[in-house]
């Protein structure tokens, strides 16, 4: 196998950012979504809904733009991560990390939604009368329920991240080890023409995101529906 | 029935024989030569009637695009080995080859009072990112890690890079102020005959291998006669002036 140190240090850091993408959107995408699967207020629900859908219509140039504008010096962002003595985030794995959070965001949000919106009150207002606490009942009856949804928003997003490559190409800096992710580096080859790494990288990407799709609809067949 | 698409049909027939008369040529350009091209085609233009469509990217990856059948007719390389290999492969007119400029490096910062004209700031490396264009495609990303290699901070400032996958990426990296210093070409930053923005230290030529940037027909061009024009058309005095007047140097 003709691949370098940079190619196995890129192969890590994929896993790594799309673990710690899908791991951060579980987080921050499970209240939102389920802020939009029962939310009564119907226009902010539809702009929320809207926000959240962006990232799948615009191009990866468009939030690559704005990141870099403003995670820099001169950006609101990079002024606050400044001040906090953090210093910028472009060129960093954090950078990389807001970015891809980003770009997954909806692929974590509508599965989560749709699981919720099926699953519905009953069963939180039937639990709600056996004197469950809100928080209770939703690790006790709605994850468990929602487990399908769960698992398609993690699934997704990992596999979207893997394959993220726009947004880290305007703000990576092409860094061995901190910003090259596999992506990137199989750009780097097919440019420098190093056509042996360039498919042993790509096919490996190509089969393991087959296997990662493969097995979300495995898991969906076998119980036969969405959620 | 009579449809009312024919006359549309008919203008559009004859629109697009409009311009046989002048011709148009695809021209692969070198990142760093963007500006000087920009400002050449519309004098081409003008004085021969053909139009030249430029394509921007590092040199590495136009070699690679032409290899795979772009339709370029002429390359504007940033350097001159790249045109010599396309000709050992058949892809050019060895005839062809002549060096239009000559160009020069230069450390820059998007602010003001950063560089002083010395490499100093570079020595005191109280910075967290220098950017250069990745040396793999970008001759001005080779002749910026001589640069450092030949200074003795190629190892020391490793851990700094951060590359922008054309000069131009480059550029825009420090013009945005995320990364406080790079290199990068002079004719991105110079205008009548000074640095326009920002401050600057220029790299004397003997730290790296000359920037010789070479134009080769390549054989999609050969028979359009506005290619051959357009490489006349480069070697007139009229360009050489242009060329000058972005910080090129000129053999003559």
């Amino acid at each position: 196998m003709p691949l370098t140190q940079n190619d196995f240090a890129a192969i890590g850091l994929s896993l790594q950012l799309a673990s710690l993408t899908t791991l951060l959107l579980l987080l921050l995408g499970t209240p939102l979504a389920w802020w939009l699967a029962h939310s009564r207020r119907r226009w902010s629900k539809r702009l929320v809904s809207a926000l959240v859908a962006l990232p799948l219509v615009l191009p990866p140039t468009v939030l690559g733009f704005y990141l870099l504008v403003l995670l820099g010096p001169h950006g609101w962002i990079g002024q606050l991560t400044q001040s906090l003595g953090l210093g910028t985030l472009t060129f960093s794995f954090s950078g990389l990390l807001i970015g891809a959070a980003l770009c997954s965001l909806p692929f974590v949000v509508q599965p989560l939604q749709n699981a919720f919106e099926a699953i519905g009150r009953a069963p939180l207002e039937a639990a709600a009368t056996l004197r469950a606490s809100p928080l209770d009942s939703f690790f006790t009856v709605v994850v468990p329920l929602a487990r399908p949804g769960f698992l398609t928003a993690a699934t997704l997003s990992f596999a979207h991240t893997l394959g993220e490559f726009g947004v880290v190409l305007m703000i990576g800096g092409n860094i061995p080890g901190k910003t090259q992710v596999v992506a990137i580096q199989i750009y780097n080859h097919v440019e420098g023409m190093h056509y042996a790494q360039a498919h042993w990288l790509a096919g490996g990407m190509l089969l393991f995101s087959f296997l990662i799709l493969l097995l979300l609809y495995a898991g969906r067949q076998n119980r036969q529906g969405w959620s | 029935m009579r449809r009312p698409v024919r006359p549309v049909l008919l203008v559009f027939a004859l629109s697009s024989s409009l311009p046989s008369w002048a011709g148009s040529l695809q021209v692969a350009v070198a990142a760093n030569f963007t500006a000087p091209f920009q400002a050449l085609a519309p004098l081409f233009e003008q004085a021969t009637g053909h139009q030249a469509v430029g394509a921007f990217a590092a040199t590495g990856q136009l070699y690679a695009q032409i290899r795979h059948g772009a339709p370029f007719e002429v390359l504007l390389s940033a350097d001159s080995s790249t045109p010599r290999r396309l000709i050992e492969e058949g892809e050019g007119v060895a005839a062809s080859r002549f060096t239009y400029a000559t160009g020069k490096l230069v450390l820059w910062s998007a602010q003001p009072d950063y560089l002083d004209g010395t490499p100093a700031a570079l020595h005191a490396g109280k910075f967290r990112h220098l950017a250069i264009a990745n040396p793999q495609t970008a001759p001005y990303g080779l002749a910026a890690l001589q640069t450092l290699e030949q200074l003795g901070l190629r190892e020391h400032l490793a851990e700094r890079l951060v590359e922008g996958q054309s000069i131009s990426q480059t550029q825009q990296f420090i013009a945005s102020g995320n990364a406080e210093l790079g290199f990068i070409a002079l004719a991105q930053v110079y205008r009548d005959g000074r640095i326009s923005s920002g401050s600057a230290w220029q790299v004397p030529a003997n730290l790296h291998t000359p920037l010789h940037q070479d134009a080769l027909l390549l054989n999609r061009g050969r028979d359009n006669p506005a290619a051959q024009a357009w490489l006349d058309f480069l070697q007139s005095p009229q360009a050489a002036e242009v060329i000058r007047a972005f910080g090129y140097d000129l053999a003559d």
